[in-house]
């Protein structure tokens, strides 16, 4: 971009400004949307800058940001998954009740856990590509299924419909330092899942935008048929993607173990939209083929700021949903806006 | 390929997994081997076996109900009864199932009337039936109406005033009450009572599917600073998670609570939750099986028209020693 310039080229080689090429990344509109909600709590609510607070809106971003990347991932990927909310509990219980059952170190109920939601995964996606079904309808399938072993397993296992206690186990405090302890960054506790998901956003970005299985992934999302006919293999893809969730509900699954000791059965049920709204929020297409995984991080972030900018807002709790929904919308709108503005002036 | 692939890969973890399992034995906790069949021993009525269904308004995986169905199970087992147990908690739903148990022809239905208009024609049938129907938990002002003989629960708004008296005492003038349901009659009729007697009362809303988004949102509240000396959960699994939102935080709020389970007792007589207002769930489920059951023997009506209350039993340090023994054992 210094001599080049100056000669005048083939408009189809020319280069976009860096501004315009940014403005043109999926995830650019909600970043000014988050900018803006930033901005607008920042001046309504005077404990929302203290770096505490700031801690608590990233821990409360990051247990809905977790699930929005490998959400995201299969979004791009043209498929959803409904059953997310319930899979992060179904993990969450298998190796609570694993380890309490055989009194074993808790660290074989983590890996028995990996195994199951993984197997969830896979059986979503394999489900899904045998039967041709919409994944909408095998996952919702799921969701349901899920709902009722979670409950009645944990009744039959544990006898209660919460798992039982397992704090005391060997192992326990080793993976709650791994899972749910908190890291002090200068002077303010940080809990250790916010890295988590920053990582795990950075390794999926990189996946996305660096690696064969990236272009894959945008290429099943973008157009099946014309993706199988240059070679890509669809099936592993799609059937990857899914067990990419899993192992996204994995990891959030063993936070809220081991930061409760214990789970509720009933738990999860409707935060499968949520991961879903951070994911379009964040600039992911609902028909697939387009999106990122930072943008999901931001949709998250997102969510998590008017959630808990409200609280800190001391707004009258009885609008609490209503604000909530409204600043979703909001933010929304202006990511749409932003885009078609870089879109038009393409 | 990619499907042998993995499929391989299972099976190898699977081998992995029970490999460890094998080894990676705990030295302490996790289940008690063996130890069962407790309680509800010793003779069975020898009535007449009779069928009543119990249908609730419980969301799945909530404690509470746990302890509610033992009570139900125990007088169920003691009165030669059999226990349908149902639950839903759409009232639009949980009248289906009024409807259906009306359909199987059932001795007796015991109801919590949580949404009673929506409940209001099922249980018409169920009077034109004949079918005797008693309320739990939910329903004090609307059971006569609905047709139940009686009612075992707790007056909301009382449990709550219970509440705000006893902090009141403690000295604090500015608690926070934790919703986790947004538009729970009950629920809020609690915060309700807290507030007659301490106007000075917040109301937090959380989102009680989610314990995380429960644990930072509490925290969030308590970070915005301000006067807050005292906070209270509405159940006993969020008061836990309010109490490590505390912890987090370093504020030095009194924990308070609603109902009860062995933890939540365990830290009452650590002194790390100031109080709970009990319930007695397990006498409520127990009453209302026990009293269809004498109604059926002889016509009997507990409560004499007047609802019977369960509640408000207010557990702090001096009794949750004796408590914890019963909680642990699932009765309180």
């Amino acid at each position: 971009m210094t001599t080049a310039v100056l000669t005048k080229r083939d408009e189809r080689i020319g280069q976009r400004s860096f501004l315009k090429q940014a403005l043109g990344r999926p995830e650019v509109g909600s970043l000014v949307g988050a900018l803006a909600l930033f901005i607008f709590f920042a001046l309504v609510a005077d404990a929302f800058l203290e770096p505490a607070s700031l801690a608590t809106v990233l821990y409360g971003a990051s247990t809905i940001g977790i699930m929005a990347v490998g959400v995201s991932l299969l979004m791009i990927g043209g498929e959803f998954d409904l059953s997310t909310g319930v899979a992060v509990i179904s993990s969450a219980l298998s190796a609570s009740l694993f380890s309490w059952y055989f009194a074993t170190n808790v660290w074989v109920g983590v890996v028995l856990a990996l195994v199951v939601s993984l197997g969830i995964g896979f059986i979503n996606g394999w489900i899904f590509i045998k039967t041709k079904l919409p994944s909408f309808i095998v996952t919702l399938a799921m969701f349901l299924m899920l709902t009722g072993l979670n409950l009645a397993l944990t009744r039959l296992i544990g006898g209660s419909v919460a798992s039982p206690s397992i704090s005391t186990l060997d192992g326990f405090d080793s993976a709650k330092l791994i899972f749910a302890s908190s890291v002090n960054v200068a002077g303010v506790n940080v809990r250790i899942v916010v890295f988590i998901w920053l990582a795990m956003v950075a390794v999926a970005t990189w996946i996305l935008v660096r690696t064969k299985v990236g272009n894959w992934i945008f290429a099943v999302g973008g157009d099946a048929n014309a993706a199988r006919a240059v070679g890509v293999p669809v099936n592993a893809t799609k059937i990857g993607l899914f067990m990419g969730v899993g192992f996204c509900g994995w990891v959030l699954g063993m936070h809220n173990l081991f930061a409760f000791d214990r789970v509720q059965s009933g738990e999860g049920i409707g935060n499968e939209f949520l991961y879903i709204i951070a994911a379009v929020i964040g600039g992911c297409l609902l028909t697939g083929g387009y999106g990122s995984a930072i943008g999901g991080a931001i949709g998250a972030f997102i969510f998590g700021m008017a959630n808990k900018g409200i609280v800190y807002a001391q707004w009258n709790p009885d609008w609490f949903k209503f604000f909530l929904g409204l600043m979703l919308l909001l933010a929304t709108i202006i990511n749409i806006v932003v885009k078609r503005r870089a879109e038009s002036s393409k | 390929m990619a499907k042998k692939f993995s499929w391989r890969r299972a099976s190898i973890a699977l081998i992995m997994g029970s490999a460890l399992a094998l080894s990676g034995c705990s030295s302490e906790g996790g289940r008690e081997p063996a130890a069962e069949g407790t309680g509800g021993g010793g003779q069975v009525a020898d009535t007449e076996r009779m069928t009543i269904a119990l249908i609730t308004h419980a969301a799945p995986g909530d404690t509470f109900w746990d302890i509610v169905r033992k009570g139900a199970e125990t007088a169920a087992k003691k009165d030669n009864v059999e226990l349908l147990y149902t639950s839903d908690p759409e009232g639009g739903r949980q009248a289906q199932l009024i409807a259906q148990a009306v359909d199987q022809g059932v001795d007796g239905i015991a109801v919590t009337l949580a949404k009673p208009d929506a409940l209001k024609s099922a249980l018409k049938e169920a009077e034109q039936a004949g079918i005797p129907v008693v309320s739990l938990n939910a329903g004090e002002d609307s059971y006569e109406e609905l047709g139940a003989f009686t009612h075992f629960g707790q007056n909301e708004e009382v449990a709550g005033e219970a509440a705000g008296e006893k902090l009141k005492e403690l000295g604090k003038s500015h608690p926070v009450c934790v919703i986790q349901e947004q538009g729970h009659v009950g629920l809020e009729a609690r915060c309700a009572g807290v507030k007659e007697i301490i106007p000075e009362t917040e109301i937090l809303y959380v989102q009680g599917t989610d314990m995380t988004q429960v644990q930072s949102t509490v925290t969030a509240k308590l970070q915005t600073g301000g006067d807050i000396d005292s906070i209270i959960g509405l159940g006993a699994p969020f008061t836990m998670t309010i109490l490590q939102s505390v912890e987090d935080v370093g504020s030095d709020a009194t924990v308070a609570s609603f109902d009860l389970n062995s933890e939540l007792a365990q830290e009452i007589v650590d002194g790390n939750v100031a109080f709970t207002v009990d319930q007695q769930p397990f006498v409520q489920g127990y009453m209302a099986i026990d009293s269809l059951w004498l109604n059926n023997m002889g016509g009997f009506t507990v409560g004499g028209g007047e609802p019977v209350l369960t509640g408000p039993a207010v557990v702090d340090q001096e009794q949750a020693e004796e408590v914890l023994q019963y909680a642990e054992e699932g009765l309180r």
